[in-house]
């Protein structure tokens, strides 16, 4: 295979095994081993995308997991994924990629004539702009600024891949695998504690693989394959590659997400989930996590062919590539040197390396120089020139204090690639995101972990040590500490393997490379956050603006806010910043550090809870009967719950309205097992539900039931149900269908945290029963029908009364309870007999044309009876005495919770909002529910509102429309007009008392 | 996500859990005894200190007891886990209670 920049040899790749793939929709060879990064550059090409605000063409930066330029939409349809990092993405056969935020194309692209309207797209335009008129927000102004300003697609089709979950504990958890995580990692493994070691990369190595030093007297590669055999002789190792740390939360709780098959083309693997999101807690964490190379800020540094030149040190050692056939460097500091010399011996011609220092004279500069490499000290790169290549730099010399250059004359280098170096950044994300506080290092001129907050400990390069053998060390030293804290020691310590590293020579902080324009003006434009278009002018305009603070700074100039979070533009924009102030950089400080590490794919996010997962359904024991005829569902809560259930032809109203006749005037039957029920035992049972309930329990009868009104102690309504005495010491609560679970709990509360005294057991039995109601005018011969041998004469089975009987061959309790206000029958058997209990009640009921109902057909019945719904009628701010129903409020009782509230000034306002009944003045009218009322028809705006509609409906019964209303003193505007004025029309309605049907209740005790 | 110590279930994570407020917040024995104003105070205001807090918190996915916590607010650090109707610290011990050493903090084994 050839490629016009590939290496004749080296280079981690796989030489003998070609990938073709197409980028762009245009076919090209790369190795297996290669990232599509690699991949791109072996191929020469540098431009892959256009940036986010100008459209400037940009080429690939980096060659890691901070890239911010080199974004990519990868595949297509269902598999498409925007904003990947083409320094991430593993080649792998099939590969296809597109470029980002360009039309037509990457190569001619309309949008980068803002490049030209560059004056007016500075820090913080959009809000200087488009403020008004604030009407064309939402039209005109963003859907603009989405289109313009923008990253990649996101898929309109449904995931097709699967992706699951790990909940994992381990003794110490190791983030990085390069020097100083390999050897913490073994360090903590060879004591027997359970380690996991997770690296972002396809293998372990780290920088390793880049810089190929020799450890342990063995090449980089042979050391790390002998550690890996190491470590995986060891008895608790976990070893997760493709994996990024992506957060660090409390107690030492951190995320990885794993990338199981990205590597493999599509569809590869249909037996593996592609993503796996672990969630680790770790007794110690060694962050061992690296430091990412800042760019310098210069004139034009942007353009393709301008990369960080430990970046094409990595293209080069690990993947063969050369980013160039001729190139510059431009650094202050000396890790580029070992960069120039690797770029070299690759056949990389060098121009030159132009250094802002002053006598640059170390062991690195020296061996550059022997090499015959030319050094330009005390010059910087002032401008570079080449439209979606760079063709050449420009090179002056600096003046002594660094803020300019000497005099006019430029020296322009040609070359095709510029390899730049502003020192490095220690990657401190995942110890920030732990909340450690920052040092800011002045030698090394970066922010440097100081004080942990958590278990933690820091090695290496992420701890501000990037010499190899401070990272072998600190690692061993990381992870025997960190597993003897754990409570593992070894037998014998490991060694720390040897290295040697060349001495290097300070740095030079040079935060804006000066020219012979000042910063902002002429057309340079000095780029310091390359994903979101941030110029150091943006920095200094903000600055001057009194956007001061670093945060303030970044929310207003959108610096390190991309998708990279600023990992290459941070601390250079706060370096800026400070120099603008005049502060010193650690008083300017950082911006908080957020999770994600790198974006997370929401699939991993959600796991396996999708679809039919993603919630679970709670059917009762008669669903299938309920599917099988037809019934509509209505969710509630968890459970589904019958709606409706219409025949051929009928529409929602047509089948309420008959389900609603045959209650009244036959008789229907209701799956009500979904009813809540919490069965209390105890000797202070009584004393219990006393407390709880707004009413008296003590003199319940067993056998007996009741209507109770539960209460928080400021006075609202939290549930209301029916209870049952089922013995002395014995009550069956029932609950709301939605607040079973709530009403459970606050009991639990009050029983193990306020009066543990109690002796009271409370247990949840809503599914061991099945539950149906059956009610109506005939609800009494479908009973006999079933429980021949009961007495169910008014006298021997009265209103509100238990019995125990055989239903259908079935055990059950029968509670004469009612929801509708007809006669009616509530009968529970064992929730396995629930079928067969429903099947034989639309037998025997058959002769009297029993009629299955949903919640619907209820809703209406129970409000033509004026009875309530919690969280319909209440919203917790109602009262019982808000809702007319003091009469169940106990005056009687010394103490109740809620009681004491009934007496605040707030609860005792006759202004409160009470319960009515609302009579349209047009019968037909059903008002909607949430309609805002009014005391006067019109008027102008704002029209002071009274209250709302809880409940309307279209009452066949009355034959015409009711409603339920809360109203500002409506108890005592019974007679009065109100109006509910909507969108297109007012409506008058008549005030009456929240009973409409039967105010007497003769059917219900009947 | 806090690694909370249940008394009677051990080290679990938070999702298991449900946050209850402000602990030693005693329900009054005789409501109808108290003032609007002292009325108001039990039902409505909460302590929010920037320091150690003792609050409750109840095994809602586990063992559903409640139990009380001693929590810095700060950082995080659970200091002390401790069984309802227990009494706290003295409010003098749990303000000189200095958060431990880094690298003891956040797991407590």
């Amino acid at each position: 295979m050839s490629n016009s920049h590939r290496t004749a040899s080296g280079g981690r790749i796989d030489r003998t095994r070609s990938v073709t793939f197409t980028f762009n929709g245009k076919s090209y060879q790369g190795c297996a081993g290669d990232t599509l990064a690699s991949a791109l550059l072996a191929n020469g090409v540098h431009l892959v995308a256009r940036s986010f605000k100008y459209h400037r063409p940009r080429g690939i930066l980096s060659a890691g997991s901070e890239e911010p330029s080199a974004l990519i939409q990868l595949e297509r349809g269902g598999h498409t994924e925007p904003n990947l990092r083409a320094t991430q993405i593993e080649l792998y056969e099939g590969l296809s990629a597109a470029s980002q935020n360009a039309w037509p194309n990457v190569n001619f692209d309309v949008g980068a004539v803002n490049g030209l309207l560059s004056k007016i797209f500075v820090a913080g335009f959009y809000y200087k702009t488009f403020m008004h008129p604030q009407s064309l927000w939402m039209k005109l102004y963003e859907p603009l600024i989405r289109h313009a300003a923008g990253l990649g697609k996101a898929p309109k089709e449904p995931d097709p891949d699967r992706y699951d979950k790990m909940h994992v504990h381990c003794d110490v958890l190791v983030v990085g695998a390069g020097p100083a995580g390999l050897t913490a990692a073994l360090a903590a493994a060879r004591t027997g504690a359970r380690v996991i070691l997770a690296d972002e990369q396809n293998e372990l190595g780290g920088s390793l693989l880049t810089s190929g030093e020799t450890v342990d007297g063995l090449p980089a590669a042979s050391w790390i394959a002998k550690i890996e055999a190491e470590l995986a002789a060891c008895p608790e190792i976990r070893v997760l590659r493709r994996t990024t740390a992506a957060g660090y939360y409390d107690h030492n709780h951190l995320t990885l997400t794993e990338r199981r098959t990205d590597h493999l083309p599509r569809g590869a693997a249909p037996h593996l989930s592609r993503q796996r999101l672990w969630n680790v807690r770790a007794k110690r964490v060694v962050l061992a996590t690296g430091g990412h190379e800042r760019p310098l800020v210069f004139a034009d540094n942007d353009r393709p062919g301008i990369m960080l030149a430990g970046a094409v040190r990595t293209y080069v050692n690990r993947y063969g590539v050369t980013p160039g056939k001729r190139a510059v460097l431009l650094t202050n500091n000396d890790s580029a040197y070992a960069a120039a010399l690797d770029m070299q011996a690759a056949g990389i011609a060098i121009a030159a390396i132009v250094d802002v220092r002053t006598a640059v004279n170390g062991p690195l500069a020296a061996k550059a120089r022997a090499a015959g490499i030319t050094v330009l000290e005390n010059r910087a790169v002032v401008a570079t020139e080449g439209g979606k290549r760079l063709t050449s730099v420009d090179v002056m010399p600096l003046a002594a204090d660094g803020g300019g250059v000497v005099g006019m004359a430029r020296t322009s280098i040609a070359c095709d690639l510029l390899a730049m170096s502003g020192g490095w950044n220690p990657a401190v994300h995942l110890y920030s995101q732990s909340t450690g506080k920052l040092r800011y290092d002045e030698a090394a001129a970066c922010f440097v972990p100081h004080k942990a907050t958590q278990a933690l400990h820091c090695a290496g390069t992420c701890n501000g040590r990037f010499a190899l053998p401070d990272c072998l060390a600190e690692g061993v030293a990381a992870g025997t500490e960190a597993a003897r804290e754990a409570g593992f020691t070894a037998d014998a310590p490991l060694p720390v393997p040897r290295a040697e590293a060349d001495a290097e020579e300070p740095l030079r902080p040079l935060w804006v490379v000066p020219s012979t324009q000042l910063v902002g003006r002429g057309s340079g434009k000095h780029f310091v956050d390359f994903q979101n278009d941030v110029t150091a002018a943006d920095v200094l305009l903000a600055s001057r603006e009194g956007y001061q603070s670093v945060e303030h700074l970044k929310r207003y100039t959108t610096m390190g806010m991309g998708t990279d979070q600023g990992k290459t533009s941070n601390v250079n924009a706060l370096a800026i910043l400070a120099q603008s102030l005049s502060a010193p950089i650690p008083q300017v400080g950082t911006t908080t550090f957020r999770p994600p590490y790198t974006p997370v794919v929401f699939g991993a996010l959600a796991g396996r809870d999708v679809g039919e997962l993603a919630d679970p359904a709670r059917v009762t024991p008669m669903h299938r009967w309920h599917v099988e005829n037809g019934a509509v569902f209505e969710d509630v809560g968890q459970w589904k719950r019958p709606w409706y259930f219409p025949r051929a032809g009928e529409s929602m109203h047509d089948a309420v309205n008959r389900e609603c006749r045959a209650v009244r005037n036959g008789v229907g039957v209701l799956d009500a097992s979904t009813l809540g029920k919490i069965d209390i035992q105890g000797p202070d049972a009584a004393i219990l539900l006393n407390r709880m309930y707004t009413n008296a329990w003590s003199k319940l009868d067993v056998g007996r039931c009741r209507y109770g009104v539960m209460c928080k102690e400021e006075g609202m309504v939290i549930d209301d149900g029916v209870t049952t005495r089922l013995g002395p010491n014995h009550f069956l609560m029932t609950t709301t269908t939605s607040n079973a679970a709530k009403v459970l709990d606050w009991l639990e509360e009050y029983l193990q945290t306020e009066w543990p005294d109690l002796r009271v057991h409370l247990t949840s039995v809503t599914e061991h029963w099945s539950t149906a109601s059956i009610a109506g005018p005939k609800a009494r011969d479908v009973v006999a029908a079933l429980a021949p041998d009961l007495d169910l004469s008014a006298d021997a089975f009265p209103f509100m009364a238990m019995k125990e009987a055989v239903v259908a061959g079935v055990p059950a309790r029968i509670f004469r309870i009612s929801f509708t206000g007809e006669l009616s029958y509530e009968i529970n058997v064992p929730a396995y007999h629930g079928l067969r209990l429903w099947t034989e009640i639309m037998k025997a009921g058959a002769p009297h044309g029993v009629t299955p109902y949903g919640t619907e057909t209820m809703h209406v019945l129970r409000a033509e009876k004026g009875y309530i719904i919690v969280g319909q009628e209440t919203d917790g701010t109602v009262t019982p005495q808000d809702l007319g129903m003091d009469w169940i409020v106990s005056k009687q009782k010394a103490d109740f919770v809620g009681k004491r509230s009934f007496t605040r000034q707030d609860t005792s306002r006759a202004d409160r909002k009470q319960l009515v009944g609302l009579l349209t003045q047009d019968p037909t009218m059903v008002l909607p529910e949430g309609a805002q009322i009014t005391a006067q028809a019109g008027g102008t705006v704002p029209i002071p509102m009274l209250g709302y509609v809880t409940s309307s409906y279209w009452s066949e019964t009355m034959g015409r429309s009711i409603a339920l209303a809360l109203i500002a003193g409506g108890s005592r505007m019974i007679g009065q007009t109100v109006h509910a004025p909507l969108a297109d029309k007012n409506v008058a309605c008549a005030v009456v008392k929240p009973v409409f049907y039967d105010p007497e209740g003769v059917r219900l005790h009947g | 996500m806090l690694l909370i110590h249940c008394p009677w279930c051990g080290p679990r994570d938070e999702i298991e859990f449900a946050y209850g407020g402000e602990a030693h917040r005693v329900r009054p024995a005789d409501p109808s005894a108290l003032s609007d104003a002292e009325w108001a105070d039990f039902l409505f205001l909460r302590a929010n200190p920037k320091g150690v807090h003792r609050e409750r918190w109840v095994h809602a996915h586990g063992c559903r007891r409640w139990f009380n916590v001693e929590r810095h607010t700060v950082t995080h650090e659970i200091l002390r886990v401790y069984p309802p109707g227990a009494a706290a610290e003295p409010d003098a011990a749990v303000a000189e209670a200095q958060p431990p050493q880094a690298s003891q903090q956040g797991v407590r084994s």
